[in-house]
């Protein structure tokens, strides 16, 4: 199995990233990125055929009027292991998606080949959050918070003022800090809980509702408004919903009219590949970048989450001892 | 028990590859001498002269070798025309004996070609053409179609499909296409074939078409005057429009026509076009009939409702039905939106469409790539 298929195969595993227009399913990319990368696979050269062992007799006039025969041997190449035949060398690719988008948001999409997927598992469990940069309108509810949803409601948005926008998202950032201590399972009044806070790396234990770990307001130009969060454990329906919530909260109503994945993890709007480039040599290309930056990233990372973690479980097994 | 798993083993059935005893296309290759033995024939006469001299790696025959017992024999040998039956009893002089060729028996039924192609010509001519042999056997009955056809049916076909102006590159894909045309007989293509000529399609161009639409051989001649008729008759088309618009786009002759009816109907119904615009609309852009219904309400409610354009300036660029989304956004965000005639800064919409992105960049939008791909990422 030392073809050049096979090679290629294995530089092809790893993560990468992919810009997701709106209006597309998440499936829809995903399979089509597995048919491109399957035709680069398959177009390569072939392994060189085996050959089998024929002998072709020969029948020759010898000098004296005699007929002799004789056997050649040969090597004959064989037509059963011809790729037409035996079908491609890649019939199926393992191609994992990320956090979703849902087919009204766009944005970063991460996905993951062969061997990636576990990668994918580790970026899912790690403590990253994403960035979403989510558009708004004011004056209008629908019954599923976006913009193409059946209109519910008209209201009025002229007393609203960039302060009053504000002053709402810290509300709403506040409550979500709350919730962010909670469910980090830290003691409140602890020192490491208060070093963690400064640095602003306390991060949801476990399993989690949504939750927002920053937001603000990128611009203001009524009845428009364009919003920027970091996320953890969210779903797009719930940004969504956010904003719903803050044209409410704005004695008003607002719809989102787009939401748009700015960074997943490391994965930045940078690295992703739009729909045109996503062909298998600049996709290989992307994931040998990834994996450049992760061999980079990593060692320095998870020394201080493991330390903080452990002095939790030991914390907990204090606890339940004392208990 | 139940009727799924009964149905699910019958295709599994179905789809194994017959062999019946009588192949014309196996051919056990007597006159290109290719002798294979068994493999502890061979085995015996490697350990013999040691092979990499070259004169005297010939072997000499050993005779309780050649003359292998009859049971060897492949059972096909008696289905070849010319070949007499041999008796077990009858003397054989060596020639004869090398002569004869003891392969090992093919199986009666396969999972798949594999097992026959190195010793049929005819799969192996298949393969040398670049016809698919394994997307060919996954579908029901054309593994077994190609092994009982035979050498001769299958130069015959080709060398017609040559006389259409076919080159050999183009013959694999429609062989894979549809391996059925194999089956036809050459009487009926080629009533097919004058049939298309005459109704004045240039033989080049019903070469064209077979190898775009491989289907289009394999329908009867009433059918296809049936489907030209329809299209005819639909559009209210010349002769001339219709023979055009099927030279381009041949797969309007082998798809259903109940989507092109639905098509039409949404062109003047939903859409409001008039039939002399939808006519002009077809013939520009034959792919309309065969687009999807509802991709092509979308596509004409952004052209027309978001981005403003009338009625008469999709008639006149009829391709401004094809997505231009992107690129309008592009356009729209820079200010260079402009789709009027009659106003300064026009931009036409079929060059809107038809450049490539690069081309597109420097000529129309006046940006480069990357801030064409940077806009992109903004969306």
């Amino acid at each position: 199995m030392g073809s050049r298929a096979v090679w290629m195969f294995r530089g092809l595993e790893g993560l990468f990233a992919v810009y997701k227009p709106p209006g597309v399913h998440w499936k829809l990319i995903r399979d089509g990125i597995e048919t491109n990368l399957l035709k680069g696979l398959n177009s390569a050269p072939p392994l060189e055929p085996r050959k089998q062992i024929a002998f072709l007799p020969e029948i020759r006039e010898g000098s004296d009027g005699s007929t002799e025969l004789t056997l050649t041997a040969t090597r004959l190449p064989i037509l059963a292991n011809h790729p037409l035949v035996t079908g491609p060398q890649f019939k199926k690719l393992h191609v994992g998606v990320g956090h979703r988008l849902d087919a009204f948001s766009s944005g970063v999409l991460v996905l993951g080949v062969g061997q990636g997927n576990k990668m994918l598992a580790d970026l899912c469990n790690s403590q990253t959050t994403r960035d979403y940069t989510v558009e708004g309108e004011f004056g209008l509810a629908t019954e599923d918070f976006s913009h193409t949803g059946r209109l519910v409601e008209r209201t009025t948005y002229d007393h609203i003022t960039q302060d009053d926008l504000e002053r709402v998202l810290g509300m709403i950032q506040g409550s979500n800090q709350k919730a962010l201590i909670t469910y980090s399972n830290i003691d409140l009044s602890s020192q490491q809980a208060y070093e963690l806070a400064v640095k602003g790396s306390l991060y949801p234990h476990g399993k989690s509702p949504p939750i927002l770990t920053g937001l603000r307001c990128l611009s203001f130009k009524p009845p428009y408004f364009t919003l920027e969060m970091q996320c953890v454990n969210e779903t797009q329906r719930v940004l969504r919903r956010v904003v719903h919530e803050v044209g409410l909260e704005l004695r008003s109503t607002a719809v989102c009219t787009g939401v748009r994945r700015t960074r997943d993890g490391p994965f930045s709007l940078q690295a992703a590949l739009t729909h045109k480039h996503w062909s298998f040599p600049e996709i290989t290309e992307a994931i040998r970048q990834s994996q450049f930056s992760w061999r980079k990233r990593t060692p320095k990372e998870p020394q201080p989450q493991n330390k903080n973690t452990e002095k939790v479980r030991m914390k907990r097994k204090g606890a339940a001892g004392q208990d | 028990m139940d009727p799924k798993g009964k149905k699910r083993k019958m295709a599994e059935h179905d789809d194994r590859v017959y062999y019946n005893g009588f192949i014309s296309g196996v051919c056990v290759r007597l006159g290109q001498s290719r002798a294979v033995r068994r493999y502890s024939d061979l085995v015996g006469e490697e350990q013999g002269p040691t092979p990499g001299d070259s004169e005297e790696n010939r072997l000499i025959p050993n005779p309780a070798l050649t003359e292998l017992p009859f049971p060897n024999l492949p059972a096909s040998q008696e289905g070849l025309d010319g070949a007499p039956p041999l008796s077990p009893f009858e003397e054989i002089c060596d020639e004869e004996a090398l002569q004869i060729v003891a392969l090992p028996p093919l199986p009666p039924s396969a999972p798949s070609l594999r097992d026959y192609v190195d010793q049929s010509e005819t799969l192996s001519t298949l393969v040398h053409l670049g016809v698919d042999l394994s997307k060919l056997q996954a579908r029901r009955g054309v593994g077994s179609l190609l092994l009982r056809l035979g050498l001769k049916d299958l130069q015959d076909r080709l060398l017609f499909l040559r006389d259409l102006g076919l080159q050999e590159p183009q013959l694999g894909p429609l062989l894979t296409h549809n391996p059925f045309i194999l089956t036809e007989t050459l009487h009926n293509l080629r009533a097919r074939v004058l049939y298309l000529q005459s109704k004045r399609f240039r033989l080049e161009d019903v070469g064209s078409m077979v190898s775009r639409a491989p289907y289009l051989l394999s329908f009867s001649v009433q059918r296809l005057d049936n489907r030209l008729g329809f299209y005819q008759r639909l559009l209210q088309l010349s002769p001339h429009k219709t023979r055009d618009i099927v030279t381009r786009l041949p797969r309007l002759l082998c798809g259903s026509l109940e989507p092109v009816k639905e098509n039409l109907k949404v062109c003047e119904l939903e859409l409001g076009f008039r039939p002399n615009e939808i006519q002009h609309i077809v013939t520009t852009i034959p792919k309309l009939l065969t687009a999807n219904k509802k991709r092509l309400t979308e596509t004409f409610n952004y052209v027309h409702n978001t981005m403003g354009i009338s009625h008469a300036l999709i008639v006149k660029f009829p391709s401004s039905l094809l997505c231009i989304r992107e690129r309008h956004l592009f356009l729209r965000y820079l200010g260079k939106a402009q789709y009027d005639p009659a106003l300064p800064g026009y931009l036409p919409l079929d060059r809107l469409v038809s450049l490539p992105d690069r081309e597109f960049c420097c000529q129309l939008a006046s940006a480069s790539l990357q801030d064409f791909e940077l806009f992109q990422k903004t969306l």
